[in-house]
């Protein structure tokens, strides 16, 4: 197979470029300063192994059927129990505080992959509904995170006035980004928002007078419990939660009323994202996606359908990213950097763009999996590729990736 | 569905549009009335599709004014125009291939409110019996035919006065052509909408149509009534092939 061999010795050149340098030299600090050690057997090692990985993968290739290597009936499966899929997993969510196993790091674990469900779901309103690739929408997470921090430290307001508030302040940022950037499509409008992004973050680095630059905002007040605090001793004449309930106190209290609250949120942006997604604009959002121009000669007005669809997809960052600051009660800049948008944009490519079950095993599967492995915590960027390339060759249109027709005449079976 | 009685009189006087540097329409003037069915024929880059989609406002007019039922709409942007009355079936049909036909068909009439959808949806079906069986397939997987009744479909939900049709039998079967075009005559007759139609398929449209326009290199260069310009030796040698 001269071809095979052909793309294996040019995989092995590119590895061999990448590998002297990379792995071939290591700076190594001695007595009298830094020396440069060699390490070319490991270079090698390197090479060989992507050359013999590459041939593999060719000869393999070319003898197995390729897309067949994931059991094909896994999507077909979990599109057809979807709804039980559903409930099982909303029940066990609920279950989860009172079960066995559960303490305070399954919670907290839980917690942060819920936000990023959340998180997901969100953007799914965006990326899978309207079809537009937002690769900064940390930007409206970080938006609604600093809303709720300085309002709450500055004013002392509390979290349940705070909370619509940041969803507001971040729908708006929603559409003065929307606004200039909605002439452009697909990859500009990509590279537009990456932008939106990081100026985001570079002016909460440098504002110093209203974020506290890079020091953070501390001290963020705890949301409370309709009114009651989740204090250990309330001040007199006032009642906290465990008092109020005759509990006696507890610290894992409150990490299970975050998680309920996290999960409460988390489950609103879905049913919200089912319910409009039959309401005209939800349908209007996926028609963008499919055809603008069609959408144009329909009557429809482009400029508002795209707008809406930013700016509602920042509304729940900005919950998300209220949330995020009452329960850190801290935040800072560090927060939300690049990397958190792409994980979240990875989330919903990976669960299969416009499907809400995906969403959530592919929140699982980047959030919570790399949690369990911390020890590889180094590898974490290289599984990630990994996990990327794989499902490209195996699962292009995403891990779950099934649309479910809004409108039926009649029982299913109609389609195709 | 459009309504007998209501106009639907598109007058066009002077048009000039470009893409870029080049000028598809160097100054076409027509007019259409209320209840007409035109045709507009003419060779490959006629600019025959840039009318239309100028009719639309996409690109507009750069010189000239398109006025609909008196008002101008010239510079108008395409979801104004297209609120007014005028609904286009764009070339290459255009159907959202992920969604069903009813949603399709939803997507029609969600710009003009959704006042009057199970009635405009059981017009569609009645048109288009095809499509009733398939209203929960997904739009992708219509055959060719099918998905160019579902465009035209799709526009008349919004019940148009004026209904632009690009090429509706392009690369459709003779007998499936037939059919689209014996629609286009009862959407006509029946439901009082008027048609301008673009065509390859000069035979076809010349019938069908009360008058046509020949369109040579973004100008009108010959108007008649249907049978007048069937029968002129021109149009037979340049565009019927010079059938005798």
């Amino acid at each position: 197979m001269p071809s095979a061999l052909r793309e294996s010795l040019f995989a092995a050149m590119i590895a061999a470029i990448l590998a002297v340098p990379l792995i071939g030299l290591e700076a190594a600090s001695t007595p009298t300063g830094l020396a440069l050690h060699t390490r070319w057997g490991a270079a090698a090692v390197a090479v060989a192994a992507v050359f013999a990985g590459r041939l593999g993968l060719s000869l393999w290739r070319g003898r197995l059927p390729f897309r067949a290597a994931l059991p094909a009936g896994f999507g077909a499966f979990a599109a057809r129990h979807r709804v039980w899929i559903s409930v099982a997993g909303v029940l066990f969510a609920v279950a989860l505080p009172f079960l066995p196993f559960s303490n305070r790091y399954v919670l907290d674990t839980a917690t942060t992959f819920l936000i990023y469900v959340m998180l997901g779901w969100g953007l799914n309103i965006v990326i899978g509904l309207a079809g537009l690739l937002d690769l900064g929408y940390v930007a409206f997470y970080a938006v609604g995170a600093y809303s709720y921090a300085l309002l709450g430290t500055h004013f002392g307001w509390p979290f349940w006035v705070c909370l619509p508030l940041a969803g507001a302040f971040a729908a708006l940022f929603g559409l003065v980004l929307g606004f200039p950037v909605l002439r452009l499509r697909g990859d500009y409008l990509a590279i537009v928002t990456l932008g939106f992004g990081e100026i985001i973050r570079i002016v909460l680095i440098n504002w110093s007078n209203l974020t506290n630059g890079p020091r953070g905002i501390g001290g963020i007040p705890r949301p409370s419990f309709f009114g009651l605090p989740f204090s250990a001793d309330p001040a007199p004449g006032t009642e906290s939660f465990h008092t109020f309930f005759a509990l006696d106190y507890s610290s894992i209290h409150r990490v299970a009323f975050l998680y309920f609250l996290i999960l409460a949120l988390a489950l609103l942006t879905n049913l919200f994202t089912l319910r409009i997604r039959r309401l005209p604009i939800g349908r209007a959002w996926e028609a963008l996606r499919e055809d603008e121009i069609a959408c144009r000669s329909l009557g429809l007005n482009p400029t508002l359908v795209k707008l809406s669809a930013f700016a509602v997809g920042a509304m729940f960052a900005g919950f998300a990213g209220s949330f995020f600051a009452a329960r850190q009660g801290f935040i800072s800049p560090e927060s939300f950097s690049f990397i958190e948008s792409a994980i979240i944009v990875a989330i919903v490519v990976l669960g299969g763009m416009g499907g809400q079950t995906g969403v959530v095993v592919a929140a699982f599967v980047l959030v919570v999996v790399p949690e369990w492995f911390r020890e590889f915590a180094e590898y974490r960027m290289l599984l990630f590729g990994v996990a990327m390339v794989a499902i490209m060759v195996w699962r292009p249109r995403g891990l779950l990736s099934h649309r479910e027709p809004v409108v039926r005449l009649d029982a299913p079976g109609g389609g195709p | 569905m459009g309504r007998k009685g209501r106009r639907g009189v598109l007058e066009v006087s002077g048009v000039h549009a470009s893409y870029g540097p080049i000028e598809a329409l160097r100054g076409v003037s027509l007019r259409i009335e209320a209840g007409e069915v035109v045709a507009l024929i003419g060779a490959n880059g006629a600019g025959k599709s840039t009318l239309l989609m100028t009719l639309c406002g996409q690109p507009s007019a750069r010189q000239g004014t398109i006025r609909f039922d008196g008002e101008d709409i010239t510079r108008m942007p395409t979801h104004e125009i297209v609120r007014r009355g005028i609904a286009q079936a764009p070339e290459g049909r255009r159907v959202f291939p992920r969604m069903t036909v009813r949603e399709n068909l939803q997507m029609g009439e969600l710009a003009h409110g959704r006042r009057h959808f199970s009635e405009d949806m059981d017009r569609v079906m009645a048109l288009f019996p095809v499509l009733a069986g398939r209203s929960d397939q997904r739009a992708g997987t219509l055959s060719g035919g099918e998905q160019q009744m579902l465009a035209i479909g799709r526009a008349l939900m919004g019940r148009p006065r004026l209904l632009l049709l690009d090429e509706p039998s392009l690369g459709l079967a003779p007998l499936i052509s037939r059919q689209i075009f014996r629609v286009i005559r009862e959407i006509n007759e029946a439901d009082g909408v008027t048609v301008l139609l673009v065509e390859q398929n000069a035979h076809h449209a010349l019938g069908l149509a009360h008058r046509g326009y020949v369109m040579v290199n973004g100008l009108i260069t010959l108007s008649g009534s249907g049978s007048e310009l069937l029968a002129d030796p021109e149009v037979r040698a340049a565009y019927l092939g010079g059938e005798p």
